[in-house]
């Protein structure tokens, strides 16, 4: 590609001469056809000529690389799904779906042993009737409370050694007005027992749930209070 | 003076201030009326022909008017009815007729006919032979890796980050400029049984492709609402190393259905129940929610949740039969959104 000057004849005015592919012998003949022409002339074509087979090789190269394609994004579009998007969340109702789901798995005992729920437990016992863990779970109680009746003629109370004589069951009525203000003061000391005792032979992670339940039932609080005592001073 | 117009059912307190409307075809009644009112409204009731609306006044202060005058007509009326259903139901008690539902999208749902019915055999069938088959029947534990787009921003990087902490056995590899066709066979060769890029696009994600790995199906989602864990109010705690478990909701039809199973073979099988972490997708109307909780059970009837962890919503772009590939792939299904998004009641997920 090179140019010369006819001036006379516009269409011939131009002269082209087709390089070599090679690039060194392309650079000598660009020296050899503009043989005459002033030195800075010649720099600078073959300055543009490398240049221009630099960029060339390069984009054989980038093609050969990933492409990265851009996408157009409408903004109609994107404002549609926006507001369908946040539609769809309100219509989820996500956190009742996940408790509804976990309840389910609840009851359907994928949980295994893990949480002891009593009445849980005894719903269920009444519902399948079968000789399951969980019914044994109340099996177990039923014998912890015979066997507390049966240690309660000896054993109350720790600190209460000289009440235990008197407390029975017969009379209870003349002890529960007396043992029931005693109960607030021991409720916090039998707490801690009755958790560390529950964590021993019950063995679960959500101790909050079943002290709350046992709290609704004033009589069965009485009576577990007592119970773990027994055990502990049985075993 | 032609007072046409006037005539509408009991509203007296606007007589005088009757503007003169063209309504051609009243002009027979009004002439005929001219005779014997002189200035005074006669309450009568409209004497409309039949196929007259509103919209056909052309003044526009009148038009107005009468238009205010029906909606308050109607109001009227609406409210009427419903004391009257209301006393109605409260004199028969008991035996009072159900409240009807109220239509929802999700109720008016244009039946999909690839929805899944749980005992349908071929259903079964296939899902026991393709490709999650493996994980499935306890074969292959999952291993996942966790990667982004060139040049991730710190958004990203931190999602990439506690997404790695909520899945299990996954693993972050920053990509620096690595094809992923080249990425793929090496993933293989590891062990890697799932892939999960993560795009990226002004410096937030906003893509993400799961790559089921030897030679599983490719699923592209958009994803959007994108939170990070600080940005989350009143979270708990960062997750433990406990396997959660996962909660897949509402994935009705067969589409849906791959896709639930492609995203339940993230997770390994056993979840740890100490742990008491769950994660949720709930598809609703063919967004996918992702959550992350922690969990706990206050009474058998009652469960707290607490959520940790990043959030996101995800809707399918495109799911392809092989693994990653653009150009040459065999696609399953893609969103063609001038198909597909034309009715509000259709959804495919």
């Amino acid at each position: 590609m090179k140019v010369i000057e006819r001036a006379a004849f516009p269409r011939r005015l131009w002269e082209r001469v087709r390089l070599n592919k090679n690039y060194e012998k392309a650079l000598e003949q660009i020296d050899e056809n503009l043989i005459y022409w002033p030195r800075y002339i010649r720099h600078k074509c073959k300055q543009r000529f490398t240049k221009i087979t630099q960029y060339l090789i390069r984009i054989r190269k980038l093609t050969l690389k990933r492409q990265k394609k851009l996408v157009p994004l409408s903004k109609k579009v994107e404002r549609r799904e926006k507001r369908r998007e946040e539609k769809a969340l309100v219509a989820a109702q996500l956190d009742n779906a996940i408790e509804k789901e976990l309840l389910e798995r609840l009851k359907q005992d994928t949980y295994g042993d893990i949480y002891n729920f009593p009445i849980h437990a005894f719903d269920k016992a009444l519902e399948q009737q079968e000789a399951e863990s969980d019914s044994s779970d109340v099996e177990e109680k039923d014998d912890e409370e015979d066997d507390e009746d049966v240690g309660k003629r000896e054993f109350v109370e720790d600190d209460e050694v000289d009440e235990s004589d008197i407390s029975d069951f017969e009379d209870m009525d003349k002890l529960d007005a007396s043992s029931e203000e005693d109960q607030d003061d021991k409720s916090s000391n039998e707490e801690e027992e009755e958790k560390a005792l529950n964590a021993k032979h019950k063995g679960k992670t959500p101790l909050k749930g079943p002290l709350q339940r046992k709290r609704a039932y004033v009589e069965i609080e009485y009576e577990q209070e007592t119970e773990p005592m027994a055990k502990a001073k049985t075993t | 003076m032609a007072k046409a117009g006037d005539k509408s059912s009991g509203s007296a307190k606007k007589s005088l201030k009757r503007k003169a409307a063209t309504e051609e075809p009243q002009e027979a009644a009004v002439v005929g009326d001219e005779a014997t009112e002189s200035g005074v409204k006669p309450p009568k009731a409209a004497a409309f022909p039949p196929g007259f609306s509103i919209s056909e006044i052309k003044n526009k202060q009148r038009r107005h008017l009468m238009f205010t005058r029906w909606k308050e007509q109607q109001r009227k009326e609406k409210l009427a009815a419903k004391k009257k259903l209301k006393k109605e139901r409260e004199a028969l008690g008991d035996k009072a007729p159900p409240k009807p539902i109220p239509k929802t999208i999700d109720n008016q749902r244009v039946y999909d006919e690839t929805t899944v019915d749980p005992n349908d055999e071929e259903v079964a069938y296939d899902e026991a032979t393709d490709e999650f088959a493996s994980y499935f029947n306890r074969q292959t534990s999952p291993k996942i890796l966790i990667t982004t787009s060139d040049r991730p921003h710190g958004r990203t990087v931190r999602l990439c980050e506690q997404l790695s902490t909520v899945i299990p056995n996954s693993h972050v590899y920053y990509r620096r400029g690595l094809a992923l066709k080249k990425i793929i066979p090496q993933c293989i060769s590891r062990d890697f049984t799932d892939l999960i890029v993560i795009n990226e696009d002004r410096k937030t994600p906003n893509g993400l492709l799961l790559s089921h790995l030897p030679n599983g199906p490719t699923a592209h989602f958009k994803m959007s609402s994108v939170r990070l864990r600080k940005e989350i109010k009143r979270r708990g705690k960062d997750p433990t190393e406990h396997v959660p478990e996962i909660i897949l909701n509402n994935f009705t039809t067969r589409l849906g259905h791959s896709v639930g199973r492609m995203f339940a073979s993230l997770f390994p099988h056993n979840p740890q129940f100490i742990g008491r972490q769950v994660a949720t997708f709930h598809n609703q109307r063919d967004y996918i929610f992702f959550r992350f909780h922690r969990y706990i059970f206050k009474s058998e009837k009652k469960v707290g949740i607490q959520e940790l962890g990043p959030r996101f919503t995800l809707k399918l772009r495109s799911l392809q039969k092989g693994t990653f590939d653009s150009k040459y792939g065999e696609y399953e299904w893609v969103h063609k959104p001038r198909e597909m998004d034309t009715s509000r009641r259709k959804f495919h997920l």
